[in-house]
């Protein structure tokens, strides 16, 4: 049997075909013009968490998929599609960095967001697991110290709660403040879970000692500071300001920098 | 002739916007480009998924004007096709085929013409263009590049040109040239089952 170029060319158009399903959802998740989610399990129970190829979008406590869905279109412009689960690994990145390893990279698409959002959730970002600062300290060292207030809505707005620590900003008196994340029961869990005495966090604050310090160093600290914890009863000294410890030849922490919540 | 004037006008005001359309009205072509060049439908989505990808990427980068200017086109045939050859590159070397008529022609063969109708011949229509899709992928590459996206993708010469970035002379000789060796390896293929069948 011959044949001519014309049967090799109809043969050939005959070889288009159709794109898998699977194509233009990988490539909208993957330019960020549409998330994916899936279920994810903390310290307060399962949470949704939606991501792109930009980053980690949403963490949520969602109660079913359909309201998750019309919630993050609403907030976002972006339709979400659920999946069985994390890529792998984002889930191990989201359970190291919720074990306390601020080194380990998680993307996260903070578009729509402002400037002082962003500032405010990186300097969230900064404080370590076990420890908590003052709403005033985010608002001082962001170099908007008169935004207490604003800081807190920022903090309130936090798309991604967990992976960004909100939960670690706290009221200078000591109490706990708001949580975006299913409310200040869960703050108080997940804080207990990082290891945080609460309840002498709180005894402090309402006794009126806003730092720690120490009589080796003569250094004083915020009282969740890694270092003002290591003080031992019988180094340790209790201020009630800066100008207490100043006044005494105490400097401030260079790591938890108490001037910063002092300010506000 | 260019039907992708209104798309390209509507990538140039909203990116983000289009895009979506973009991808839908062209997956099926970057998607058959990458599967015949490749012949692994596994490589060959990921290659699509990554040519718009990189598409999205540098239409974010060019002002309006410019994205005005595009020949939708021919200018992802030229992605996807970049996105194939780094992927054969990067294959393991036996993985390869050349073409060689020592080497066993893969698939049955049989002429189709005499085939019954109804899903029988369904069968042996899909069977055949498997076979012709196992022979298109021991070309060498410029040729079955060419044939790809002359005849499966159905680019006009002057897309052909501008996608492969060769003058339209070269790129039709290479069209011609990619039929010959198909035709000549289907007919051996032929050749081979009769001896075998008479043997």
């Amino acid at each position: 049997m011959t044949i001519d170029d014309r049967d090799v060319e109809a043969a050939m158009s005959g070889l288009a075909t159709r794109a898998p399903a699977t194509l233009a959802p990988n490539v909208l998740a993957e330019v960020g013009l549409a998330d994916r989610y899936a279920r994810f399990d903390s310290p307060i129970g399962p949470l949704v968490v939606a991501w792109n190829g930009l980053g980690v979008s949403a963490v949520e406590a969602a109660p079913d998929d359909a309201a998750f869905e019309a919630d993050h279109r609403a907030r976002t412009g972006r339709p979400a599609h659920p999946v069985d689960r994390l890529p792998e690994r984002l889930a191990s990145a989201i359970a190291r960095r919720l074990e306390g390893d601020r080194r380990v990279r998680i993307d996260l698409d903070l578009r729509g967001h402002t400037d002082f959002e962003r500032d405010v959730w990186h300097k969230a970002l900064e404080i370590p697991r076990g420890e908590v600062r003052p709403y005033g300290w985010v608002a001082a060292e962001i170099g908007r110290p008169k935004a207490v207030r604003a800081v807190g809505t920022a903090l309130g707005h936090n798309p991604v709660p967990l992976i960004v620590p909100c939960h670690r900003v706290v009221r200078s008196d000591g109490t706990i403040g708001q949580y975006s994340l299913g409310g200040p029961g869960n703050k108080r869990t997940i804080l207990a879970a990082e290891g945080l005495d609460l309840p002498r966090l709180e005894q402090l604050a309402s006794s009126g000692v806003r730092f720690i310090g120490s009589d080796t160093t003569k250094i004083f600290c915020l009282p969740t500071c890694r270092h003002a914890r290591r003080v031992t009863d019988r180094h340790r000294l209790e201020f009630h300001s800066m100008a207490e410890g100043q006044a005494r030849g105490y400097r401030a922490c260079m790591v938890c920098r108490p001037a910063s919540a002092a300010a506000a | 002739m260019d039907t992708d004037s209104p798309l390209v006008a509507a990538l140039a005001d909203d990116l983000d916007g289009s895009f979506e359309a973009l991808v839908l009205g062209h997956q099926d072509r970057l998607y058959s480009i990458a599967l015949r060049v490749l012949g692994d439908p596994r490589d060959a989505e990921e290659a699509a998924q990554d040519a718009f990808v990189r598409a999205y990427r540098a239409l974010a980068g060019y002002d309006a004007a410019r994205i005005r200017e595009l020949r939708l086109r021919p200018w992802l045939a030229t992605i996807v096709l970049n996105l194939c050859r780094s992927r054969l590159a990067r294959r393991p070397a036996p993985a390869r085929r050349a073409l060689s008529l020592d080497v066993p022609l893969p698939g049955d063969l049989e002429p189709r013409a005499d085939e019954a109708h109804g899903p029988a011949a369904a069968t042996a229509t899909r069977a055949a263009a498997d076979d012709w899709a196992d022979l298109l992928l021991t070309l060498p590459l410029a040729y079955r590049s060419a044939v790809v996206l002359r005849h499966v993708d159905g680019l006009s010469y002057p897309e052909l040109a501008t996608a492969l970035d060769r003058p339209e002379g070269t790129v039709k000789a290479q069209v011609h040239r990619g039929l010959a060796l198909l035709r000549t390896a289907f007919e051996t293929a032929q050749r081979r089952e009769r001896e075998e069948m008479t043997a």
